[in-house]
């Protein structure tokens, strides 16, 4: 996937014959053995690896547990708690799944500051960076199908609401929402094709993600000092540095996991929704999950309905445009002093909108909510090009080598790790 | 492509045999695509089942007090019958319809001859969540959600909401009956 030639050299007779057929392994050993990773990494780097886990689990637990439930709108309540009650482990793949989905956003909220701290966004890597807010997307559309299935009052809720916002949508809007509800409003229909697109849109997932890593792997990955690989002393090779970094870092993260799992597994979800669905009463206070409640804020900060709707999804496909809208001829916010503090500012912002988004629909929280979406907004049209216009960025260093060591300095000295120093560089 | 059909195609003034097959298998694919498509998509509509399940209702409205909102499911829709008070009649038809974002006369919103009894679908017109009764400044309902508020005869007040909360189609059989799902004559709804 790199876009060059393997190193890999097949040794048995058996792996020769094999490789002449379909070179599989030499595309795995170049991907993920050979494949040269900058050495200046640090941890926001290991985030890819543990989506990738997170994916994994959710569709595991998620295969297993279409195995227990039913959907339709009079037997999903039940089958929940039959899950939960009578299956063997059943609660264990429930929460598993229900945390995962929050661990999954955790995850990806952090990779995507990643990538807007450190330029990755920036050329070469537009495609692999849009590629990834496609699988945002898809995320979000996955995370919100799956709410709805327990068909609890939040998730009957949650289901009017979204299909409403499409219903806002000018001339076609009605239209999709009824071939959406298979009826005249959320229910039984609506609920069955629900678990078929929930089933669906994960393999979507995992086929944007191979081809984000097949991007990253032309252009290579970015790194803290924003500079590309300029010799091999630069690099070390994916296995075993970049592999065992990744291992670790997903085993404490999955430590994080299994303390919501065993310890708090409905600290992340809501009471109203072990009630089953009821078309007469809306809970007296309904919010999304806490993933999507930044984009809930910026909903209900417009005292209009389509606009509103306009705001919410702008809010997303602009992180799209942040390559052209970015003036800056320097990647890591490392080396800019000016904008690094907005990325700051814009982070408090969007956690700030979160918390906006849990409260209720009232005056104060309406206006802060309306003073932050513009300033989310502004971040990325006004910050963005005008920073990268009047900043004076810091030198950069003259190679990654030396955004390690210092300038001028040998490799081998004591502040460079053992393994670093000693690694042979296969590529370049 | 080879030079010999090139010249074949220079030679042809009117377009060559090559064109012709070039579009028709274009149109022949898009036809085919539609064609496909369109049994997909309809299949999502609202089913037989569905739509038979969505027959008129009868609604006795003698049990119900001033004041008093009643819950009725039509199409799996919720919709609030309301019997108004005095009070709220004269209130209502007091507001200038100017004053309103979705103007509608009180004439507009009950059938005549019926002045006490508001018929409307209870969700929001917002983004559908079930307002609460009796509840907001307007003697009307206020929707939990983003905080709009409609009054007695579901005029929206306030609030993101675009518009006032639609009536179904409705009659009445008798002073104290009425058919959800006709609009009187026995004419089923579409």
């Amino acid at each position: 996937m790199s876009g060059t030639a393997s190193t890999y050299v097949p040794k048995s007779r058996v792996a020769k014959w094999f490789e002449a057929r379909l070179p599989i392994a030499g595309l795995v050993h170049s991907s993920f053995v050979a494949y040269p990773v900058p050495r200046n990494l640090n941890y926001f780097w290991t985030f890819g690896a543990i989506l990738s886990a997170f994916l994994g689990i959710q569709i595991i637990t998620g295969v297993w547990l279409a195995m227990h439930y039913e959907p339709s709108a009079t037997g999903a309540f039940n089958s929940v708690e039959k899950i939960m009650r009578d299956v063997n482990y059943g609660w264990l793949l429930r929460y598993a799944h229900a945390n995962g989905a929050s661990m999954f956003f955790v995850a990806v909220y952090v990779h995507m500051f990643r990538a807007l701290y450190y330029g990755s966004y920036k050329a070469p890597r537009e495609v692999l960076y849009i590629l990834g807010v496609v699988i945002y997307l898809l995320m979000m559309a996955t995370a919100f199908l799956g709410y709805t299935l327990p068909w609890g009052q939040m998730s009957f809720w949650g289901a009017t609401v979204i299909t409403n916002i499409l219903a806002a949508i000018p001339v076609v809007g009605d239209t999709i929402q009824t071939l959406l509800w298979g009826g005249y409003s959320v229910g039984n229909p609506t609920v069955n094709r629900f678990f078929s697109l929930h089933y669906l849109l994960p393999w979507m997932i995992a086929g944007v993600v191979v081809l984000h890593v097949w991007a990253l792997h032309v252009t290579g990955q970015n790194n803290p000092a924003g500079i590309p690989i300029k010799s091999g002393k630069d690099a070390v090779p994916f296995t075993p540095y970049a592999t065992v970094k990744d291992v670790f870092a997903t085993v404490v993260f999955m430590i994080l996991f299994a303390w919501f799992l065993f310890y708090m597994p409905n600290y992340l979800g809501h009471a109203d929704n072990y009630i089953q669905a009821n078309p007469a009463v809306t809970p007296a206070h309904i919010v999304p999950e806490w993933y999507f409640l930044p984009f809930y804020a910026i909903l209900r900060a417009v005292p209009s309905k389509l606009g509103g709707v306009i705001l919410m999804f702008a809010a997303v496909i602009i992180l799209a445009f942040a390559p052209w809208l970015d003036t800056s001829r320097i990647r890591s916010c490392n080396y800019r002093p000016i904008y690094r503090q907005f990325m700051w500012v814009f982070l408090g912002v969007c956690l700030l909108l979160g918390w906006l988004g849990s409260q209720p629909p009232d005056g104060g929280y309406v206006l802060a909510a309306q003073v932050c979406t513009v300033y989310y907004f502004a971040h990325f049209l006004v910050v963005m090009p005008l920073c990268g216009l009047f900043e004076t960025p810091k030198p950069l260093p003259g190679s990654i080598l030396e955004s390690v060591t210092g300038p001028g300095k040998q490799v081998g000295g004591a502040g460079v790790p053992m393994g670093a120093a000693a690694a042979p560089t296969t590529k370049g | 492509m080879a030079n010999t059909s090139a010249a074949a195609h220079a030679a042809a003034p009117e377009g060559s045999r090559r064109d012709f097959l070039f579009l028709a298998t274009g149109a022949g694919l898009a036809v085919g695509a539609a064609a496909v498509a369109w049994p997909l998509v309809s299949s999502m509509a609202p089913d037989a089942d569905v739509i038979a399940a969505g027959a008129p209702i009868e609604v006795d409205l003698t049990p119900i007090q001033d004041g008093q909102i009643i819950n009725v499911f039509w199409r799996g829709k919720l919709i609030f019958v309301r019997k108004l008070t005095g009070k709220e009649v004269t209130d209502m038809k007091a507001v200038p319809v100017s004053a309103l974002s979705d103007p509608a006369a009180f004439d507009t919103r009950v059938k005549n001859g019926h002045d006490q009894w508001l018929v409307v679908y209870g969700n929001c017109t917002h983004l559908g969540c079930v307002p609460i009764g009796h509840s907001g400044n307007f003697e009307g309902w206020a929707c939990p959600c983003h905080g709009s508020q409609f009054d007695a005869v579901g005029r929206v007040r306030r609030g993101p909401a675009p518009t006032n909360l639609p009536i179904p189609p409705y009659a009445f059989q008798t002073d104290a009956k009425i058919r959800i799902g006709e609009t009187g004559g026995g004419k089923a709804a579409a």
